[in-house]
């Protein structure tokens, strides 16, 4: 099962993707309306604890960022103020040189784990997302990096479009990931490629944290993250859970 | 988001609850600046931080006034991480100085608990998010009862005896000006909680020890630290 959540006719929705009469995308209420994609606010598919990334957990992004491949997972924490629903407006800063995205698969924690094993850790997963987890690396420090002024903006993490149950996904560590400006190909990994799979990254999490229903883990993303700009749109797929897209939007549309 | 597990946080001004967020600014209190000397030109930091520098204290960190905290096993000693918090009143985002500290609800005392760890160049997140590591409370004062937030001091006590004594007034980035950075680019809140920065040395303890922080106008945060729940 895909559920969304959306906002329209005055309230939030649980939601399903499901094709139109006349062939667009579109979502249907629990309640049995049927709206087009682009007549409802798509909001973070669900409401989400905390929230765990991963930096340089594909080898060929941490060789492409200078970066030998870390001895233990390098992870770091966002605040629920930092997500975006699919097809939402990311602000890009005046006067900033390198603003990426980051195509990532989301797992999403289904079942309170501490201490799990890695032969146990699938059973704790409720499903999957797309992430897009933009970063604007002008503001890196060398200090808690990155920093929260890189990855925590407001608005920054997108989430969605859905969450698909783990039930659905059959191998989340062989899934292609790609992303287009555009609609041109410019990102192109697999989760295959993982240095900490889903099983590992679990394990050592729950080693020292309680991960709750509800938390998410942004796994990384491989190479290929490029510059993007003010009006660019920018769509990050994964095989099996869709397409995440989003606009890049500047200071004036923020009152800045 | 939903608080941790059996946090209960007295509040009798709006918003009435905390929201479970909780950020803590790193290195904001000068004397935890100048521990780090020249170090901060050194790699791998190269200078010194120029904007505010924060963390996340996950919900499963957080703990009540008199919960007990567990000593992860194989480590010896933990620190205490005495710091005012700031609770958030109203939506803040890109809050001029001026207008800062009126989006505040009040204040409580936060024990930002680490274990020990010699680099602040990755986030640190094995040795500062651990369950029950961030003791919040007894309960948020409001706003009107505090003069100046910049001029409160901190005492942190363990098994009784007084083992650090700090004041706010030694802030890198005051209250209403760490604010303004942090809103400049993440929204805060209603119920957010901004620990404003720890002094150094932090007092450290063993399994067996009780941690007591009292802030001036904010009460005693007083929790047990064990090897094992109860």
């Amino acid at each position: 099962m895909r559920l969304a959540r959306v906002a329209c006719a005055g309230a939030i929705h649980a939601a399903q993707p499901q094709l139109l009469a006349d062939g667009r995308a579109g979502v249907r209420l629990t309640d049995g309306r049927t709206l087009a994609e682009e007549d409802v606010v798509w909001l973070p598919p669900l409401e989400v604890g905390t929230i765990i990334a991963l930096g340089l957990n594909y080898a060929k992004r941490a060789r492409e960022l200078a970066f030998t491949t870390p001895e233990e997972p390098l992870v770091f924490l966002k605040g629920p103020g930092t997500l975006l629903g699919h097809r939402g407006v990311t602000r890009r800063p005046a006067g900033v040189k390198l603003m990426h995205y980051e195509c990532e698969l989301a797992v999403v924690i289904g079942r309170s784990a501490r201490a799990v094993r890695r032969s146990d850790a699938m059973d704790h997963v409720a499903g999957y997302c797309i992430a897009n987890d933009y970063a604007i690396r002008d503001y890196l420090e060398n200090w808690y990096r990155p920093n929260l002024r890189v990855k925590n903006r407001d608005g920054a993490t997108v989430l969605g479009p859905w969450l698909v149950d783990a039930a659905d996904v059959p191998d989340p560590g062989n899934l292609g990931l790609r992303t287009y400006v555009n609609g041109k190909l410019t990102q192109e990994g697999n989760t295959r490629d993982m240095i900490s799979d889903i099983p590992a990254l679990l394990e050592y999490l729950s080693s020292f944290m309680t991960l709750t229903t509800g938390d998410v883990i942004l796994t990384g993303t491989p190479e290929g993250a490029v510059n993007v700009g003010v009006g660019d749109e920018v769509v990050c797929e994964i095989e099996g859970l869709g397409r995440l897209q989003n606009t890049i939007a500047g200071d004036a549309l923020f009152g800045r | 988001m939903p608080l941790g597990p059996c946090i209960t946080v007295t509040m009798d001004v709006p918003p009435f609850r905390l929201s479970g967020t909780v950020y803590g600014a790193l290195l904001n209190h000068r004397t935890a600046l100048q521990a780090l000397g020249d170090a901060v030109n050194q790699p791998p930091y190269q200078r010194p931080p120029q904007a505010a520098v924060l963390y996340l204290k996950p919900r499963n960190t957080l703990a009540a006034d008199g919960e007990p905290i567990v000593v992860p096993p194989g480590i010896a000693e933990l620190e205490i991480g005495a710091s005012l918090g700031l609770v958030i009143g109203r939506p803040a985002s890109h809050l001029p100085e001026s207008q800062a500290i009126e989006h505040l609800a009040g204040y409580l005392i936060v024990n930002d608990v680490s274990v020990p760890h010699p680099q602040y160049y990755r986030p640190s997140i094995p040795f500062k998010a651990r369950d029950g590591f961030c003791p919040l409370g007894p309960r948020v004062v409001s706003r009107a009862a505090i003069t100046n937030p910049d001029a409160l001091t901190i005492r942190v006590y363990v098994d009784g005896e007084l083992r650090q004594t700090a004041t706010t007034a030694e802030l890198v980035r005051p209250v209403a000006k760490l604010l303004a950075d942090v809103t400049d680019f993440m929204t805060l809140l209603p119920g957010d909680v901004l620990a404003v920065g720890v002094a150094s040395p932090t007092p450290r303890l063993r399994a067996g020890q009780r941690a007591r922080i009292e802030i001036d106008g904010l009460g005693r945060l007083e929790n047990l630290f064990v090897e094992h729940l109860p």
